[in-house]
């Protein structure tokens, strides 16, 4: 009983920490109409600037993770405008193609330049906080909130800005917005840096709970993947409560199975899901 | 040097097995197959396993191999062939990861990490050279046995049928074509040429691991597809040689290249295949050898 009450508060800890880039993901898919497979990369590429800056420069943590969004804003709006958007003329499906070998291109860079040794973060030992028979990292709770503050605020973002509200009209309707205004162009433009910006925090959240290798983008792909096809794929709030679901999902395999099949939850969700009920628990029609 | 061109070649032969499968499911049919790499694993292991293991012939595993590829193809993409392509990639993207997952764990099954070691080969192995002749004699003729099959299917009403699904769904189920059979089939028969490919390249390597299918593998087929024509066969044969001369070519150059480690030097050929691939697919989507559009036959 304990174990699995256990799994289940550690299911809710890893699932938030993936809503952060699933957000990111259904958020591009939802305005630029194409599953950006270089989301694993730009999460790796996002906890390397928040480490160099926390470790090789000193800062305090909260810093590093805006470092994060920042470079892997960057990186994925260069990303887009550079190697992207000229693909998108052949259809969506070349841009995702591209996507994922840019990601690869991404990912080795970053191996390129700090090897493939685990590094972790600069962050004070601390003793785990006990309730009862419950064990949890302080980080854990620090992620936790890290985590929920920054879906706050994007959701503020997305319903209070009248750049929010642009994003939520191209990806409801292109062409009306357009008629309204609004530069289809720009939009695409923001929503890549603050979906990029969003797997980069992802990337370093996930860093923090444990360290970083040129992998620890691509090692969540799937299972961001899933929480954002539960969710129903481009649903903002379906992606985050997706993300819920797989992270104690895969608690709960870990604790019934073995920790090898964590991933291939993600893969049985999106099977069971696009078979059963392909517009996901909040999306709309998927074909 | 002889070995050397001989093993380059072979290479060259299997992924020109890998990119016909994708000419066939991409070029042809418009659906991307992102996990190329697990159906080349699948084949690889299910011959492996049955030859090494069961002592069956080496005909029979390629078989099953090509059984195995073909099942497992229709399973993967059975769940999203009547949705927007882009779930299919992603489908197919997330197989491949699972593939490498269940082969490092299912040590009864696959024999974990350690791999299949010891597989038959094709052509015995102290042959000294001919050892890598017969081989290549043996798989070049796999390469043109598809080539002829693709070709005389692409001239077919099937085949007819399969492009005009691609460039239009509605209109070719207007005109009574069941669009989830023929993607279904052309998935399968696909997926079906990748396990051969992975059925010979075991029995050339007498090797196989979760390691050696790395979604790398995917990359440099679709970069090989694309450069050579991504909807002629000939062109997916060409590219898969070409691209097999490219990759020596930057082994050899990243070793000239002073003051770089082995991760370094390994990490460069990973951008440059990535970045190959993003601008060919930007300046010369076409390829090499364009498709070709074809008459409507005479009443």
């Amino acid at each position: 009983m304990d174990a699995v009450l256990q799994a289940l508060i550690n299911g809710i800890i890893s699932g938030t920490l993936l809503a952060v880039p699933a957000l990111g993901f259904s958020a591009i898919f939802a305005v630029l109409r194409f599953p950006n497979f270089a989301i694993g990369a730009l999460a790796t590429a996002g906890a390397y600037c928040a480490w160099v800056v926390n470790v090789g420069l000193g800062l305090p943590i909260p810093v590093a993770i805006v470092a994060a969004f920042v470079g892997a804003a960057l990186v994925g709006a260069l990303l887009e405008y550079g190697a992207l958007e000229r693909l998108g003329r052949g259809g969506a499906l070349m841009k995702a193609i591209g996507s994922l070998a840019m990601g690869m291109v991404i990912e080795n860079i970053v191996r390129f330049i700090f090897g493939n040794d685990l590094r972790a973060f600069d962050l004070p030992l601390a003793r785990d906080i006990v309730f009862g028979p419950i064990r949890v990292g302080p980080q854990q709770l620090n992620n936790l909130v890290l985590a929920l503050v920054i879906m706050a605020a994007v959701w503020a973002f997305l319903s209070l800005t009248s750049l929010g509200r642009s994003m939520r009209a191209v990806a409801d309707n292109p062409d009306l917005a357009r008629l309204k205004g609004v530069n289809p162009r720009f939009i695409a433009l923001v929503t890549v840096a603050i979906g990029s910006g969003l797997c980069g925090i992802g990337g370093t959240l996930i860093g923090l709970d444990t360290a970083i290798d040129p992998l620890v983008g691509g090692r969540v792909l799937l299972s961001v993947f899933a929480a954002a096809v539960l969710g129903g794929l481009g649903s903002i709030p379906g992606a985050v409560a997706g993300a819920f679901l797989i992270g104690i999902v895969e608690e709960f395999t870990v604790l019934a199975l073995s920790p090898a099949y964590r991933l291939a939850v993600g893969f049985i969700v999106i099977l069971v899901v696009l078979t059963v009920r392909p517009s996901g628990l909040l999306g709309s029609k998927a074909n | 040097m002889l070995t050397y061109i001989l093993f380059a070649l072979v290479i060259g032969s299997v992924y020109a097995l890998l990119a016909q499968s994708l000419m066939l499911s991409w070029g042809l049919a418009g659906l991307v197959n992102l996990g190329l790499a697990g159906f080349f694993a699948v084949g690889a292991y299910a011959s492996a396993m049955l030859t090494t293991w069961g002592h069956a012939p080496i005909p029979l595993g390629v078989a099953a191999a090509m059984l195995a590829g073909g099942l497992v193809g229709l399973v993967v993409c059975f769940s999203t062939l009547r949705l927007r392509d882009d779930y299919l990639a992603i489908v197919t993207l997330g197989f491949a990861e699972i593939v490498r997952l269940v082969a490092s764990n299912e040590v009864w099954l696959t024999g974990g990490t350690d791999g299949i070691s010891g597989i038959p080969v094709l052509v015995p192995r102290d042959a000294g050279i001919w050892f890598h002749a017969g081989s290549l004699a043996i798989i070049a003729a796999a390469v043109a046995a598809v080539y002829l099959l693709l070709r005389r299917l692409l001239r077919s009403p099937w085949g007819r049928s399969l492009r005009a699904i691609r460039e239009d769904q509605t209109v070719a189920s207007v005109a009574g074509k069941s669009i989830v059979r023929f993607k279904a089939q052309a998935f399968s028969l696909a997926a079906a040429i990748a396990g051969v490919a992975g059925a010979f390249y075991g029995h050339y390597t007498s090797y196989v691991a979760p390691d050696l299918f790395q979604p790398l593998i995917t990359i440099y087929i679709f970069l090989a597809v694309t450069a050579g024509g991504n909807a002629r066969p000939a062109g997916a044969v060409i590219g898969a040689y070409l691209l097999v001369a490219f990759l020596e070519a930057t082994r050899f150059i990243a070793e000239l290249a002073p003051g770089v480690s082995a991760v370094q030097a390994a990490s460069l050929r990973e951008i440059v295949v990535g970045l190959g691939l993003v601008l060919v697919l930007s300046f010369r989507p076409d390829g090499l050898l364009p498709e070709r559009s074809q008459k409507a036959p005479a009443l």
